[in-house]
């Protein structure tokens, strides 16, 4: 899960990091008195989970309350690249002398985390690391040792921070590491972190990626979800408990394994390519146990999008038997009489496949056509939605 | 011969007493697999009746195995308590550990994994369906009757598409298919299995199924180019998965441009891997491989 800059600098904030005073609004008025309360003059930031908000106009500064009312105004509702700004980050302006990088995340490759810092911050870190790297340090962080003091000073070192920084970039590098391993977060950046003229070390904006896996420790991130963004049909999935996740096309898709599913979102691409560009409506991996509530719940959710013409459900019979499913199929109809509209293409091998098969022929649902393959079957739903 | 995993592994089962721990046991029973004990701290000296075949409970994974000779353990116990699971795992010096459960969060998993470098487990998973060598053995929850022994050796991170695979190719039959696991980080790569795989006299090809995320297959394609002689088809799922949307698996997502599976494809032919565009074609480019 990744968090608007304010939720970021609020977690950042409770671990120690030194950050500006702020607040975030979703009313001009609220800005308005978030900058009254700052009385100095303040920036106005976009809260979109998207980079480039300064270059599209999503970031702007005001010298006094009015002016902050104003400039939320302007931000408040803009469409940055596809993401539309419900709210602003209002904080005290800083005047910045230098601006640097920090940041710790999963390396997935190496199997270990990483630090990142420099002292040239305030760029896209991407561009930097191609253009630059040297000017990029890079310290593998053991995962059963963690970032002390000692480690902390190793980073800082090999970025090469000037001294009269020195200490205090130590210690937001070890406050940063208790924000990334107690918090479970894969990403924890502070870009930029910068010095005022005043000496002073602060972190003026972050990033962060919390690991969904380990909600079952952290109650308290369950209040940081931006439920207002998702998509409906996400949101009632997640409900349910369905792994679900919407796509633009119109075949409707449901599976049992993640690495399935995303396989038949491709070979229903490739049919669909026959068909004048049909693509999968979705993503809905059902898991192991195909129960007849799962089956009912997942067709219910996919059968409510409207974008939906037909659908594909694609099951191997491992652990599950194909009987099993095919009863749960046959069920799941039953229970959603008059809303199942669109034709179904079932494909069932695996385990017990006959038995599964002649359930669905004795059946004989009008809306449902079995094909042998998946090949096959991805072409004919492709087909039922052109 | 296999890998990993032979005639001769005794498997423990971490979490034998839960419902998933007692199901999985029953069925790797059922084909075969020599199930030697199981683990609870809190039930030590009872024991589980599975259709005839009675497991003997133990407290810790070291007492199991000081009694049993253990030297395979498969961990099902929820994520909330797999990481001290697999830290005992380790400490007890067990040949290889195989994680099941789905979940876990990934701190725990880079920490198991960094805390066993250097000792004598070797970790499969996490979010992994195992490993079976037909006929042999099986640890963990791959049906053991969709195939059976034979020449191809499966390495793959998706569980259905490594059962679909192996039905694909079942009149032909494999040394031994190992789930990897879809997590971020895991223990067992490809490239561990590649070479396996390569020093297995009984693998005659190979057949390696990928997703997207990260960068291992990228990686494994290197490798087979350098070190693999065997013919290896390939797979990669999640051509059609937009950037930034986990598909399923906590591993599976297209950050920027890396992850891609096109980018994956491109590297594994580029290696002489022969990639199929679904697993049907996977599975008859195997079959005019190794014929049949």
């Amino acid at each position: 899960m990744d968090l608007f800059e304010y939720q970021a600098r609020d977690l950042l904030a409770s671990h120690g990091v030194p950050v500006l005073p702020g607040g975030v609004a979703e009313t001009p008025e609220e800005a308005e008195a978030i900058a009254r309360e700052i009385s100095a003059p303040v920036v106005v930031k976009a809260q979109v989970k998207v980079g480039g908000r300064g270059k599209a106009g999503g970031v702007k500064l005001a010298d006094d309350p009015e002016a902050a009312k104003a400039r939320a105004q302007d931000i408040l509702g803009l469409d940055i690249k596809g993401h539309i700004t419900h709210r602003v980050m209002v904080a005290q302006a800083s005047d910045i002398a230098e601006e640097y990088y920090f940041s710790y995340l999963l390396d997935r490759s190496n199997r270990t985390f990483l630090a990142m810092a420099s002292v040239e911050g305030g760029v896209e870190i991407e561009t930097l690391a191609v253009e630059r790297p040297e000017a990029l340090a890079r310290v593998p962080v053991d995962a059963s040792v963690g970032v002390d003091a000692q480690k902390a000073a190793e980073i800082v070192d090999a970025a090469g921070f000037p001294a009269e920084v020195r200490d205090q970039v130590i210690a937001i590098a070890v406050q940063l590491w208790d924000v990334f391993s107690k918090e479970d977060a894969t990403l924890v950046e502070i870009n930029p972190l910068a010095k005022a003229p005043d000496g002073t070390v602060l972190a003026l904006d972050a990033k962060v990626t919390l690991d969904e896996n380990a909600s079952f420790r952290h109650g308290e991130h369950d209040a940081l979800e931006d439920s207002a963004a998702a998509d409906p049909l996400e949101a009632a999935a997640k409900e349910k408990g369905l792994n679900y996740v919407k796509l633009d096309g119109q075949v409707g898709i449901i599976g049992n394994g993640a690495g399935l599913v995303m396989s038949t979102l491709d070979v229903v691409a490739y049919a669909g390519e026959e068909f004048g560009g049909v693509r999968p409506a979705n993503f809905l991996d059902i898991g192991g146990g195909a129960s007849a509530q799962v089956m009912a719940d997942g067709l219910g959710v996919i059968l409510s999008d409207p974008a939906v013409k037909s659908v594909f459900v694609n099951v191997f019979g491992g652990i599950t038997a194909c009987d099993a499913v095919a009863d749960g199929i046959v069920s799941a109809l039953g229970l959603l009489g008059d809303e199942a509209t669109k034709p179904l293409v079932v494909r069932l091998d695996g385990n017990n496949v006959e038995e599964g098969r002649r359930i669905l022929a004795e059946a004989a649902h009008p809306l449902v056509t079995v094909v042998d393959t998946m090949d096959g079957a991805a072409r004919r739903a492709a087909e039922l939605a052109a | 011969m296999s890998i990993f995993l032979t005639e001769n592994s005794k498997v423990i089962v971490q979490g034998i007493t839960g419902s998933e721990g007692r199901k999985h046991t029953a069925r790797m029973l059922a084909s075969g697999t020599a199930v030697v004990g199981g683990v609870n701290p809190s039930k030590a000296g009872q024991s589980v009746d599975f259709d005839g075949t009675t497991v003997p409970v133990f407290g810790s994974v070291a007492d199991a195995m000081k009694e049993t000779g253990a030297d395979v353990t498969v961990v099902f116990v929820p994520p909330k308590f797999a990481k001290d699971a697999v830290l005992e795992a380790v400490d007890a010096q067990i040949g290889m550990a195989v994680v099941i459960t789905e979940g876990i969060p990934v701190h725990d998993s880079t920490y198991f994994w960094a805390h066993a470098q250097g000792g004598s487990t070797r970790i499969i998973g996490p979010n992994c369906p195992g490993l079976i060598s037909p006929g042999r053995s099986n640890a963990g929850i791959i049906p053991a009757n969709i195939t059976q022994a034979g020449k191809i050796g499966l390495v793959s991170k998706s569980g259905t598409l490594t059962y679909q695979m192996m039905y694909e190719l079942r009149d032909i039959g494999f040394s031994t298919a190992v789930g990897i696991g879809g997590d971020p980080v895991i223990g067992t790569t490809h490239i561990d299995c590649l070479q396996a795989f390569q020093d297995d006299p009984e693998t005659e090809a190979i057949v390696m199924i990928g997703e997207i995320g990260g960068d291992a297959e990228e990686r494994a394609a290197d490798f087979i180019k350098a070190n693999v002689t065997k013919p290896v088809v390939g797979y990669v799922a999640g051509f059609t998965a937009p950037e930034g949307k986990t598909m399923g698996h906590a591993g599976a997502i297209v950050s920027g441009s890396a992850g891609t599976a096109a980018a994956k494809q491109e590297a594994l032919e580029a290696a002489g891997v022969k990639v199929g565009k679904t697993p049907s074609e996977a599975a008859r480019l195997m079959r005019e491989i190794v014929g049949g």
